[in-house]
């Protein structure tokens, strides 16, 4: 334990104490972080994964904003009753364009990865505007005033240029268009297929039945889709990832 | 200077104004608010003071460490009592109040962040500032800078705190605060950095003393964690949104490297920082070895990093960061146990005192249970225990034996050692208050504990169970109902642990203002050692 006399100059110099702390809390997080953006087998290469379309993305907003993911998942994983219980475990590709990510890490009720088109629109605005009319042991908040929260398209084409800033591939159509997207996923009148067009298995559809355009209708927009983008067909896992 | 400082108070006063204006939503625009009285009440007081000399300070500066020992007992109470309404909401969702401010998704990170960086936080700025000038035998370097630092992590809890309940939220846990909160907890931060590492710099001791390498070292991860983990982009200069700079399984490892670091520095490295102070002060004793000391705070720094894939095991995170997690962190016990063999073994000789300190006895509780959390954190980082553990109330229970049990105790012993120091009182009030609070805080950490076990392990077995036919057995509803009981008893747990924490704010308020003599004069605060 001779080495330890030689501490004496490190506890003695704040600057090299700083510098050394520094220096050895930053390579665990440089060797594990950094490889995941460049190693290509990080994130799986299969069809049908896209951007949120404008009303799915302000309903994700509405989703983060009252901490949902607080107890609901969203990342099955590959055990036996998961699978059985929520559907295909969880891929890497199916966040890719969540900033942030949504995976959560606890079950104070069940997940929600693949919780799109499993309930009808009634079904969730009952859920969320009373969880024990539907679930009698439920022990969910309840959510009436989402009902009440009117949205406009007014702050949606920022939203969707701060993403694809950072990354997500917005094209220049998909941000010109964003507002009337945004209003024509709730008007199944209204010419609807070119958003569609944009936004593949995009749901067009009163989601919460009432004449106004709420926050409710972006939440379930939302919930409705998640999960149903990717085609599994095209899906080989990588016994090396 | 002066004219230099006011200038900017009355830039950000305007600023703040015309933010207000335009903002976007109106969250952003009562913080707008918010900033805007607050600078302009800086400013009429600067501006008060202009041209008055400054008298030159000289002694220990602990007028900064009173207001940070009167700010962590009102965080503490309120971060519990938090605790103990979301606890409940649990039980009885009625309890939610069907407002948008008072729903559980919105009260949980007030919770965290009160309990963690509101009490935590405030503790561990206090405890350093007056450990850091005890063991340099200097004054706080930087003058003012101090309550800068203090006033500054104020506004932040503020700031963070409303802006939970106005569900302004960037959703990473126990990084919530959006882009603005977190450009000016960087701005505080690195100022604390400044005063901390100043004051080390100017210190008459030949040697840094070991709590503060453990400070050090933790000042300095946080800055980095906090950077990195919020690295995101404004939706709008005058709008509370922005996205984050990455996304999916980067932003999963990322905040997750940031998550458990905040435990591994934030709540491990700097309150065992305390530990190495006010441990061997109040045994009277030096610490058990110096060698162990070194080894165990490099390995500790190093590999605590390292560990954070362990949040992430079995999810979409690829399988070898998923292997080096577990590794770490079951590498993690030993430097870990380190610690805490170095402050239990420092009671040799001293053992005795157990029997008539009860600050004593609750660091040793302390530093108990910071060995049992310790070691049960790795046995659940091993892959198969977590495919169990993972996503249940187990990992709630292991957090709160962490946070109730190793921060909790120490922070109350700390608050217990300095109050009648700071206050120049012989003695605290009532030592039979103390033995009160230290047994209604181990009777609600074990009720709390406990339940949680059973619950957590109960739900995992019930999730994965399936009959002969290979179905499943229960439906997720099933878990709930039957988990009710235990959630009951846990609410318990923390109302006990909760007016064990009421207890002691009376008691160090009686002993602050003067129930007990007034020491003839301020002896503890000319030596330094």
């Amino acid at each position: 334990m001779s080495f330890l006399r030689h501490h004496k100059k490190i506890e003695t110099n704040a600057t090299l104490l700083l510098v050394l702390c520094l220096v050895v809390v930053s390579i665990g997080g440089i060797v594990e972080i950094a490889p995941l953006f460049y190693i290509e087998s990080t994130i799986e290469k299969v069809k049908g994964m896209r951007p949120y379309s404008p009303l799915e993305l302000a309903g994700r907003n509405v989703y983060i904003r009252e901490g949902c993911h607080l107890c609901h998942s969203q990342m099955i994983r590959p055990l036996r009753d998961e699978v059985e219980r929520y559907g295909h475990y969880s891929l890497a590709v199916e966040s890719i364009y969540d900033h942030p990510f949504q995976w959560g890490s606890k079950r104070t009720g069940p997940d929600l990865a693949r919780v799109g088109a499993r309930y009808s629109d009634e079904w969730h605005v009952d859920h969320l505007t009373n969880p024990r009319s539907v679930v009698p042991v439920s022990i969910m908040p309840k959510y009436r005033f989402l009902l009440e929260n009117k949205l406009d398209s007014a702050d949606i084409k920022a939203v969707l240029v701060a993403n694809r800033r950072v990354g997500v591939p917005y094209t220049d159509e998909m941000i010109e268009n964003a507002a009337s997207d945004f209003e024509v996923q709730v008007d199944p009148d209204g010419d609807w297929e070119d958003m569609t067009a944009r936004y593949p298995k995009a749901q067009v559809r009163n989601f919460d039945g009432q004449d106004d355009l709420t926050e409710m209708d972006a939440l379930i927009a939302y919930l409705q889709m998640l999960g149903t983008l990717v085609d599994f067909s095209t899906f080989t896992p990588d016994a090396s990832r | 200077m002066e004219i230099f400082k006011l200038v900017v108070l009355a830039f950000i006063t305007i600023f703040a104004a015309m933010a207000a204006n335009f903002g976007h939503d109106w969250p952003y625009t009562i913080h707008a608010l918010i900033v805007m009285v607050v600078a302009f009440f800086v400013f009429i007081r600067e501006l008060q003071h202009v041209g008055v000399p400054k008298s030159i300070e000289t002694g220990y500066q602990d007028d900064v460490v009173k207001a940070g020992v009167i700010a962590t007992s009102f965080w503490g109470v309120v971060g519990l009592l938090v605790g103990v309404v979301i606890a409940f909401q649990l039980v009885f969702p009625a309890l939610n109040l069907d407002y948008s401010f008072t729903t559980f998704g919105r009260l949980r990170p007030l919770h965290t962040s009160a309990v963690i960086f509101a009490f935590g936080g405030n503790a561990l700025i206090a405890t350093s500032f007056y450990i850091v000038q005890r063991t340099s035998a200097a004054r706080l370097w930087g003058g003012n800078l101090c309550w800068f630092v203090f006033w500054g992590y104020q506004l932040f809890i503020v700031l963070a705190a409303t802006g939970y309940l106005m569900g302004v939220t960037q959703s990473k846990e126990y990084a919530e605060p959006e882009w603005y909160v977190d450009i000016w907890l960087t701005v505080v931060w690195l100022s604390y950095l400044a005063v901390f590492l100043g004051t080390i710099i100017k210190r008459k001791e030949p040697h840094i003393y070991v709590a503060n390498w453990f400070f050090l070292s933790f000042i300095v991860t946080v800055a980095m964690l906090h950077v990195v983990n919020n690295l995101s982009l404004p939706v709008s200069l005058f709008g509370s949104k922005s996205v984050q700079l990455f996304a999916g399984v980067q932003d999963a490892l990322t905040q997750w490297w940031y998550g458990h670091n905040a435990v591994g520095f934030f709540l491990t490295s700097g309150f065992l920082g305390m530990m190495y102070y006010f441990v061997p002060k109040q045994a009277n004793r030096p610490v058990f070895s110096y060698k162990l000391s070194i080894i165990h705070f490099w390995a500790l720094t190093f590999l605590y990093i390292w560990a954070g894939p362990h949040h992430l095991l079995y999810t979409a995170l690829p399988d070898w960061a998923q292997t080096l997690g577990m590794v770490f962190s079951i590498m993690l016990w030993m430097p870990s146990w380190g610690g805490m063999i170095n402050g239990l073994m420092t009671l040799n000789g001293a053992w005795d005192k157990l029997r008539t300190d009860p600050i004593l006895k609750m660091m040793v509780l302390s530093l108990a249970f910071y060995g049992m959390s310790t070691f049960e954190g790795p046995v659940m980082a091993i892959k198969v225990v977590n495919s169990l553990s993972h996503y249940t109330d187990w990992t709630i229970g292991h957090v709160h034996s962490g946070a109730l049990g190793w921060n909790g105790m120490i922070t109350f012993a700390a608050l217990y050692y300095l109050t009648p120091r700071l206050w120049g009182r012989d003695k605290l009030y009532s030592l039979s208050m103390v033995n009160w609070h230290f047994w209604l805080a181990t009777i609600g950490i074990v009720l709390y504990a406990a339940s949680l076990w059973v619950s957590g392990i109960m739900e995992g077995l019930m999730w994965r169970e399936v009959d002969a036919q290979g179905f499943l057995v229960n439906s997720f509803a099933d878990t709930i109902t039957a988990k009710m009981p235990l959630y009951i008893l846990r609410g318990i747990g923390g109302i006990l642990y909760l007016v064990g924490a009421i207890i002691m704010c009376v008691n160090l308020w009686l002993t602050a203002t003067g129930a007990v003599s007034r020491k003839p004069n301020a002896a503890d605060a000319v030596p330094a050692e």
